[in-house]
């Protein structure tokens, strides 16, 4: 008797200490998980509409991800993978080549002094306050104009489009990359350029690998920037076979939520699945990089 | 040193073929922007094209080389379209001003209308070897005869030799190579007689029926020298004002308008114009309580998680924040999508697995305001609240732990030391954070786009939702196709928010410092 009671005491006292947070995180991983476990379980239930569906589906099938990949289901003309494809092919474009411009400039601003430097600083900054999304409608027409001289690079084109994020990509990043530049001591360059290397190569060969976990970090926000944009992708791209992933998807599932659920669970999880792996693997260093002013969409 | 001397030769032969190449492309687009009369295009491009080459060749530029590329890309498309922004504000582009005042012009003065007792032209329509047709018509007033060229309608001699009668029984049977079309044929090319409209003057000859075409005369007259435009049945005048004709004695106005400069006229309209007054500034207020709100609810959360989990001692405290940060993992506008179709009233899980089974209700979550407002406020809580947690629990781990041993001994109460110490402390590094996320909110598109759009409508608005925000309103207003397009006022409040923003973020900057750390650094 006594033995029970001073079980029970011990396991007040674990939980008053412990276990109470258990109780209340179990109750917080309900919240975050139920969508998700949904998801999931809509993405590999046969019955593919919304209203019918159950947490454990009977029957599991991978139907929904065979669909996604081959395409075949007549009533629906949403090839996912082009829009997976094009999604991938801007963000990955507009990550190399905005990191590359953030770093050639953040290189200038650290290394060199010369006139109109803090001018340059402070202007990147004040421009970097107006989020480019806002000058949407300027936007639409700058690219109708340069449609007329040179079609491939108007709307409806990647190249337009990748163009309009290069524009965004550099503002803040270009601050952070300079940061972490100078951070660098001078002297490794220094000894690099009395063997004859110029200021160029002395960047190329010294600087850019010491730099290799910020261009990562600034790689891959440019990159989920991008890949999670809706409203810019939405203005300039017109044909569904130039749509990003963003943009298709909501076009697809729009108004049709309850007889699409099932193929459209399916490609909303493989349309996640590249940056929530990105993401978690690199969550330190890209939380740094959030924390220092940048956004993620 | 050969390598050296080698690297710089090439390197010398690399900026050539860049210059050489930069500038060709430059001269080219810079001429077919002149050929299409895009002269402030033109000249911009040469002057950058100028600039370039300069930064490249001379030396006292060289810093500026490895800005080149990140700057072409900031001018044309971020400086550039905040400058047009700035123009577009002062237009009045959108619909019914879509055309440049001589397209305007021209397109009013192809309005025609009947005149009392018109005038009935008999035809006869002839046709080449290429399939191309004529029309020889007889006015039926005073017999005169008319012949089309193309759109235009000529006067022709009744002599003419042009007009040759072959069987002499006062029909013209050929002119020249066209000769004339049977009734068969005439019907079958009754689409094209009926869209022909030849034109001489301010007469326009519509077909009426299978023999007759009839005069209609051009309502509009552009008086060149006094820039009105005059109507000729009534003889009202109307004076171009701010991108349309209007009438100097009635209240009538000209369809279609132009484009003009209208000057503040959509910041005036914004605050008195009663229609976008009462809808702006509800989607305003919104969006202040939107911004504010997120902040609030995820910071809320995501620091009463973070004060759990800031426990070593604490088992599986991996697990629950490797779970826990999924949310924000996922791009937000795959969160927004699935969650849109949770709150689906008749089938999504919110009614159907929770709502209705437990409470017995099924409410239509985007067409009440409040719930609309609950609903699209949940989502950004569940794909949030994870950076402020994550922000937070950084945040307390860099917290002393002398400071609560030394509270301890004073006596203070847990709640106490999280007031006195941790609340304090923790604000320090997170309070610019949280201004940085409320900006952020302030523009958050894609949640109320894709999770709400910005539903259900407000009542005598065309436009705005209950839960737009300025910035999906700005979207609407100009691409979303429903209602009249506005460019002119979309670029205003785009302004607007920028304002606000801008102000926010200039004194995030205060706040933090970070302009005065710069300027030591600069």
């Amino acid at each position: 008797m006594s033995n029970d009671k001073s079980l029970l005491g011990q396991f007040w006292s674990w939980f008053v200490a412990r276990g109470f947070k258990h109780l209340i995180m179990l109750a917080i991983l309900a919240f975050v998980l139920y969508p998700i476990i949904w998801i999931i379980s809509a993405s590999i239930n046969p019955v593919g509409s919304l209203s019918a569906q159950s947490l454990i589906p009977d029957n599991p099938t991978l139907e929904n991800y065979r669909l996604f990949f081959l395409g075949g289901a007549e009533q629906y003309d949403a090839p996912f993978l082009l829009w997976l494809w094009n999604s991938l092919k801007l963000s990955v474009l507009t990550g190399v080549i905005g990191t590359a411009m953030c770093a050639l400039a953040a290189y200038a601003f650290s290394r060199f002094r010369f006139t109109g430097r803090r001018t340059g600083l402070l202007s990147l900054l004040l421009v970097q306050l107006f989020p480019q999304m806002l000058a949407m409608v300027a936007l639409y027409f700058l690219l109708l104009q340069i449609g007329d001289l040179a079609p491939w690079l108007g709307l409806n084109t990647h190249l337009g489009l990748l163009m309009v994020y290069l524009g965004g990509s550099l503002g803040f990043h270009t601050w952070l990359m300079k940061g972490f530049f100078d951070s660098i001591p001078h002297s490794l360059e220094e000894s690099a350029q009395v063997d004859g290397a110029s200021h160029f190569q002395a960047f190329m060969r010294i600087i850019l690998p010491l730099a290799r976990p910020m261009l990562a970090v600034i790689f891959i926000l440019t990159m989920i920037f991008v890949y999670s944009d809706f409203i810019l992708a939405s203005i300039l791209l017109q044909d569904t076979s130039q749509y990003t992933l963003s943009v298709g998807l909501k076009l697809f599932i729009f108004g049709s939520y309850n007889q699409r659920w099932g193929i459209f669970a399916a490609a909303a999880l493989i349309g996640a699945l590249p940056i929530v792996i990105i993401f978690l693997s690199l969550q330190d260093q890209i939380v740094a990089g959030l924390t220092q002013g940048s956004v993620k969409g | 040193m050969r390598n050296i001397f080698q690297s710089r030769v090439s390197g010398t032969l690399l900026k050539t073929v860049f210059l050489g190449a930069l500038d060709g492309i430059a001269i080219w687009a810079s001429v077919q922007l002149f050929l299409q009369s895009e002269v402030g295009f033109a000249v911009a491009l040469l002057i950058g094209a100028a600039v370039i080459n300069y930064v490249f060749l001379s030396q006292k530029t060289y810093p500026v080389r490895y800005m080149v590329p990140g700057l072409i890309f900031l001018f044309a498309f971020v400086v550039y379209p905040i400058g047009y922004t700035f123009y577009l504000s002062t237009t009045n582009y959108g619909t019914g001003h879509i055309l440049n005042k001589s397209q305007a012009i021209e397109s009013l003065e192809t309005q025609y209308y009947q005149p009392e007792n018109p005038t009935s032209y008999t035809f006869n329509a002839y046709e080449n070897d290429q399939g191309k047709m004529k029309l020889l018509l007889k006015s039926g007033t005073d017999e005169n005869l008319y012949l089309t060229e193309g759109k235009k309608l000529k006067e022709v001699n009744q002599g003419s030799d042009r007009l040759v009668d072959t069987d002499g029984d006062g029909t013209i049977d050929r002119i020249g190579e066209y000769s004339i079309m049977t009734r068969t044929e005439v019907i079958r090319s009754l689409q094209t007689l009926q869209e022909w409209r030849p034109k001489s003057g301010k007469v326009s000859l519509q077909m009426s029926d299978l023999n007759h075409f009839q005069e209609q005369i051009a309502q509009y007259e552009y008086i060149e020298s006094r820039e009105v435009m005059k109507d000729r049945r009534t003889g009202e005048i109307f004076k171009p004002v701010e991108g349309t004709f209007v009438s100097t004695t009635s209240n009538k106005k000209l369809q279609p308008g132009f484009k003009a400069s209208v000057g503040l006229e959509n910041f005036i309209r914004i605050f008195t114009d009663p229609l976008i007054t009462g809808p702006f500034f509800r989607v305003f207020t919104w969006t202040f309580i939107w911004a504010f709100m997120s902040v609030l609810t995820t910071f809320a959360l995501g620091l009463g998680i973070a004060l759990l989990l800031n426990d070593d001692q604490l088992s599986l405290k991996p697990l629950y924040k490797g779970l826990l940060i999924l949310p924000y993992a996922i791009p937000a506008f795959i969160s927004a999508l699935i969650w849109r179709g949770f709150f689906n009233t008749n089938v999504g899980i919110i009614n159907t697995k929770i709502l209705q089974p437990l409470f017995g209700i099924a409410p239509a979550w985007f067409q009440d305001p409040i719930l609309a407002k609950v609903a699209v406020l949940l989502v950004n809580l569940w794909l949030g609240f994870p950076y402020m947690m994550i922000v937070c629990l950084g945040a307390l781990q860099s917290i002393q732990p002398e400071l609560y041993e030394v509270a301890k001994v004073d006596g203070a109460s847990p709640f106490q030391q999280f007031r006195k110490i941790t609340f304090p402390l923790l604000m320090v590094s997170v309070a610019p954070l949280l201004i940085g996320s409320f900006a952020f909110n302030f523009n958050n598109f894609n949640i109320i786009f894709l999770v709400s759009r910005g539903e259900p409508p407000i009542v005598g608005a065309t436009t705005a939702g209950s839960t737009d925000i300025l910035i999906s309103y700005t979207y609407k207003l100009a691409f979303g196709g429903q209602g009249a397009t506005q460019y002119g006022l979309a670029a205003a409040i785009s302004i607007i928010i920028f304002l606000i923003v801008g102000t926010i973020s200039a004194v995030n900057f205060h706040y933090t410092g970070a302009l005065e750390e710069m300027s030591e650094n600069v």
